[in-house]
């Protein structure tokens, strides 16, 4: 077949392009949606936690945790 | 322990595939014979390659799990057809795209450069099947790398067999033709299928550190548990829950 003019072939690109980007969008949403639960899962098992020991402190910081992001804790 | 290293390279990959497809776009010259179109060529066929490589990788992953029945390699089989299988999709899409655009059809059954990619999609289109099949968790790890190994052992002799049997096809033959490339489509097409293999490995690591994550969480869970039996409930799975 003879090449298409840029009119007609400009579509096709643009679809085979806004397929690959709307399956990595999706793979990400799928990833966001897992860390959330793992996120909800972690605080779950914190609670547990918590219940589980009423009198316990918090387990002090690691040494090589001095570039933790802060947490509700330090909040407070 | 997988996510080490990510956040370099995640900015790497932005980069790398900003850059590649900016060379796509505003580099390249438009093919003499396909004109616009063939810019898909420089998505389409490193989404391929890299499926393909990825299915192979999780051949080589099982056939390391067989060898020293660690549960990590399991996972990073597991994980890498996975990420195969969404990109050969890709592939898929968007040789069809290219296909409609260039032959005038969407699927050509008898080019055997097409039929052979989606034979190779459909089998490995069973991997998870299998995997949910199992309950047995160590069955299905073993089962799973048998599986990946044959597989992946597939690929390349089916990507032979299909280059010796045709002599005439009408699917374009990248790898036999890229010394005749212009260096502008070459360079391009070589960034482009470097941009989508480190796509591949970066989200071959976020998926790593996030079923790693899952793991331990539910180790920690099960350590918490007690005499707790809702805590302890695993949901059945085709992916790898044991490290």
């Amino acid at each position: 077949m003879p090449a298409l003019p840029l009119d007609d072939a400009g579509p096709y690109v643009a679809a085979a392009y806004l397929v690959f980007l709307a399956l990595i969008l999706v793979y990400v949403g799928i990833m966001a949606a897992k860390l959330q639960r793992i996120e909800r899962e972690v605080s779950e098992l914190a609670d547990l936690a918590a219940r589980r020991r009423p009198g316990t402190a918090a387990a002090p910081a690691d040494d090589d945790d001095r570039t933790r992001e802060p947490v509700e804790s330090d909040v407070r | 322990m997988f996510g080490r290293g990510l956040k370099f390279l995640s900015i790497l990959t932005v980069v790398l595939v900003i850059g590649a497809f900016a060379l796509v776009f505003f580099y390249a010259p438009n093919d003499a014979d396909q004109g616009f179109v063939q810019k898909i060529f420089y998505l389409h066929v490193p989404l391929a390659i890299v499926a393909l490589a990825g299915f192979v990788a999780g051949g080589v992953y099982g056939l390391r799990y067989l060898r020293s029945g660690d549960n990590a390699h399991d996972l990073r089989s597991y994980v890498a057809i996975h990420l195969s299988l969404i990109l050969a999709v890709g592939a898929l899409i968007t040789g069809s795209i290219w296909a409609r655009a260039s032959w005038g059809h969407w699927w050509v059954w008898d080019e055997p450069t097409l039929v052979a990619f989606l034979i190779v999609f459909l089998l490995y289109a069973c991997y998870q099947p299998l995997r949910f099949s199992i309950e047995d968790r160590e069955r299905q790890a073993r089962y799973a790398a048998v599986f990946a190994v044959v597989a992946g052992a597939f690929v390349p002799v089916n990507f032979m067999a299909v280059r010796f049997a045709q002599a005439a096809v009408t699917h374009p033959r990248v790898l036999d033709s890229s010394d005749s490339m212009p260096g502008e489509m070459a360079l391009t097409f070589l960034l482009c299928l470097a941009a989508m293999a480190l796509l591949f490995v970066t989200l071959w690591k976020y998926e790593l550190a996030s079923k790693h994550a899952s793991i331990r969480l539910r180790q920690l869970r099960r350590q918490l548990a007690g005499d707790d039996d809702a805590l302890l409930a695993v949901p059945r799975s085709a992916a790898p829950q044991e490290l």
